[in-house]
């Protein structure tokens, strides 16, 4: 069945949505890319860019990365068996619990953010707690450690249901088939569960590390400001030093690094198609 | 169809006050337009602008800024955004030599005669004819420390760097300021562009990085009060505010002296609103309004008025509010120009982004 009559109407559809496109995607990513390869006087440059090899900032990219990596990760390692135990339990009730998941999305990220901040102080709520009880107390906060557990807090959603979805998707013949033809419970997952789930990791994988690596309100909450990542420093080029020319440029290596990891999730799940 | 009343009655009252918004009401209840202003997070007591609404019909946009930095940031990319802006002395200066301030008309602002003459006369510094600035607030930078937490004696900015008060110590998160700190220490100038001089200064506030507990700017108030840390660096005027909330918390000034700073009213360049911007002017500097601001934020006025109307008379002759300038080295930050900014940016940002 055909949604609309002609072409034209389609056209005549979709005409706001390509007009948004064009104003808040393609002239924004015009804008950094002029600013970006541009200097104060207005000459072309590659400066702004090169400036990521500068000790400070590839420090602070590096750091970055790591820290995106390992939130990555521990998000995955969260949210692939609790996908699997949702999927696994087939109730209308699991509505439910993936509603719970996504709830403290309806609360602002930075006010949860700063609840981290309150719960995890040197006085903080846990902290006194833990005195009460009289437990060791919890010297995390303002240190690598708060900045990863605020990015995993804040972004597993966002791993779970792209997890979830792709793991709901899967018949069950085809599990069923490889039991029949012989396969024990590690073999059909290997083979069967976890190559069908692919698209739904690559996807919660791109949806994590990317916040992860361009934030900056976590990193300055939970971090206390000691501890700088590139999002950081693009912030203060605009806010503070008021430097547009170097914050765009150090966007647009953020953007490479954005771009290959989207190069490798579609070449991988063309890979999967095969 | 049920359906479609309830969409229709949402509809309708998402619309109509849409609608109320831009008619009438706001010209009948601000028959004399509007007013922008930016001023620091906290720097205000926010029924005076209620006062100012209501006794002059002006509808005022009221909005914050954290540091000296993102304000020049947000003037410099819309100098129409804002009519009157309050920073501090050196940003005055940059925002004169950029030509992005407006010429004050006095004859408008009468009570700016409340403001003290030695006030004036030490806004020379950034402002050198008088002509852009109305000082609000003055004060000094110093250590705050908490007498139950440090049993040492509190008098240099070197305490900042002993190793026993490890993750209790908190910095200002500005480059001005946290450089004044180790410039200060070394015996520099708060104003050096010696390139050698803010190297060592750098390198002090590598070494002291992980002391610090955190680099923060309005919070050290709240995290010093509830007990988080030893020791903050932070302006004279939260002293009284914070010593009323947690007796244990003192302000010194270190012997090697400190930033005198002035926050001063200016109006912008391609304000939009002069003259409402001058009634606002005018409001502040009156003697009544002056004191209901310092008993609210407690930072130095320089308002002769208003210090003589103070009834607390320990806050009156208190030290802290009031220094003896005499009594420790003093001096202002000045405008360092582009290249010296620069250098000062780089510096942070190395401190900032060095492991520890």
């Amino acid at each position: 069945m055909k949604l609309f009559k002609s072409k034209r109407s389609a056209g005549l559809m979709a005409s706001p949505y390509i007009a948004w496109a064009i104003i808040f995607i393609v002239v924004p990513l015009c804008m950094v890319f002029y600013y970006g390869l541009t200097s104060a006087d207005g000459g072309f440059t590659f400066d702004n860019i090169a400036t990521i090899m500068k000790p400070g900032y590839i420090k602070a990219l590096k750091r970055s990365i790591v820290l995106a990596i390992i939130s990555t990760l521990v998000c995955f390692l969260l949210s692939y068996p609790l996908g699997m135990i949702l999927a696994s339990m087939k109730l209308k009730k699991n509505a439910y619990i993936v509603t719970l998941f996504i709830l403290p999305m309806w609360m602002n990220f930075l006010l949860r953010t700063l609840t981290w901040m309150t719960l995890l102080e040197g006085k903080g709520v846990i902290n006194t707690i833990l005195e009460f009880l009289h437990l060791p107390t919890l010297n995390i906060i303002n240190t690598n450690g708060a900045i990863v557990l605020g990015m995993v807090y804040n972004f597993l959603p966002f791993m779970i249901l792209p997890i979830y979805n792709a793991l709901n998707r899967i018949d069950e013949n085809v599990i069923n088939a490889a039991r029949d033809l012989g396969a024990g419970t590690v073999q059909t997952f290997l083979r069967i569960t976890l190559p069908l789930s692919m698209p739904g990791i690559l996807s919660g994988i791109t949806m994590v590390f990317i916040p992860a690596l361009t934030t900056f309100a976590i990193s300055t909450m939970l971090g206390g400001s000691k501890i700088l990542l590139i999002g950081n420093i693009i912030e203060q080029e605009f806010t503070q030093l008021y430097d547009w020319h170097l914050g765009s440029g150090l966007s647009i290596v953020l953007m490479i690094f954005i771009i290959l990891n989207m190069i490798i999730e579609n070449l991988s799940d063309n890979g999967g198609n095969n | 169809m049920k359906r479609r009343i309830v969409s229709c009655l949402l509809t309708a009252a998402m619309v109509i006050p849409m609608l109320t918004g831009c008619g009438g009401s706001d010209l009948s209840k601000y028959p004399n337009g509007k007013l922008y202003v930016y001023n620091w997070g906290e720097y205000i007591d926010e029924e005076v602008i209620d006062e100012f609404e209501e006794e002059y019909g002006i509808d005022v946009v009221y909005d914050m800024f954290e540091t000296n930095e993102i304000m020049y940031a947000k003037l410099a990319q819309d100098n129409s955004a804002y009519d009157v802006v309050c920073p501090s002395d050196y940003m005055i200066q940059k925002l004169i030599e950029h030509d992005m301030l407006k010429e004050l008309n006095f004859a408008n602002i009468p009570n700016s005669a409340n403001i003290g003459e030695q006030y004036f006369e030490q806004s020379k510094d950034f402002d050198p004819e008088n002509k852009y600035s109305v000082p609000y607030c003055w004060g000094t930078v110093g250590i705050l420390y908490n007498q139950t937490l440090v049993d040492d004696v509190v008098d240099s900015w070197d305490i900042l760097w002993n190793p026993k008060y490890n993750g209790q110590i908190l910095m200002q998160d500005s480059v001005r300021d946290a450089m004044m700190v180790a410039l200060l220490k070394n015996g520099y100038s708060l104003n050096s562009t010696n390139p050698d001089e803010i190297a060592v200064a750098t390198a002090d506030l590598i070494t002291q990085k992980p002391l610090v507990q955190a680099y923060v700017v309005d919070q050290v108030r709240d995290k010093m009060i509830g007990g988080e840390a030893a020791l903050g660096v932070i302006y004279s005027g939260e002293a009284i505010y914070t010593a009323r909330e947690n007796p244990d918390l003192v302000y010194v000034v270190p012997k090697e002296g400190t930033n005198v700073w002035i926050d001063s009213w200016v109006i912008t360049k391609e304000s939009k609103n002069v003259e409402n911007a001058e009634k606002w002017i005018d409001f502040m500097c009156r003697g009544d309004i002056a004191l209901k601001n310092f008993e609210y934020i407690t930072y130095s006025t320089p308002n002769d008025v208003a210090k003589e109307n103070i009834e607390d008379e320990d806050i009156k002759n208190s030290k802290v509010a009031f220094p003896d300038l005499d009594s420790f080295p003093t001096e202002s930050y000045k405008y360092l120009g582009y290249e010296a900014d620069r250098l000062y940016n780089d510096a942070w940002m190395e401190v900032k982004s060095a492991d520890y």
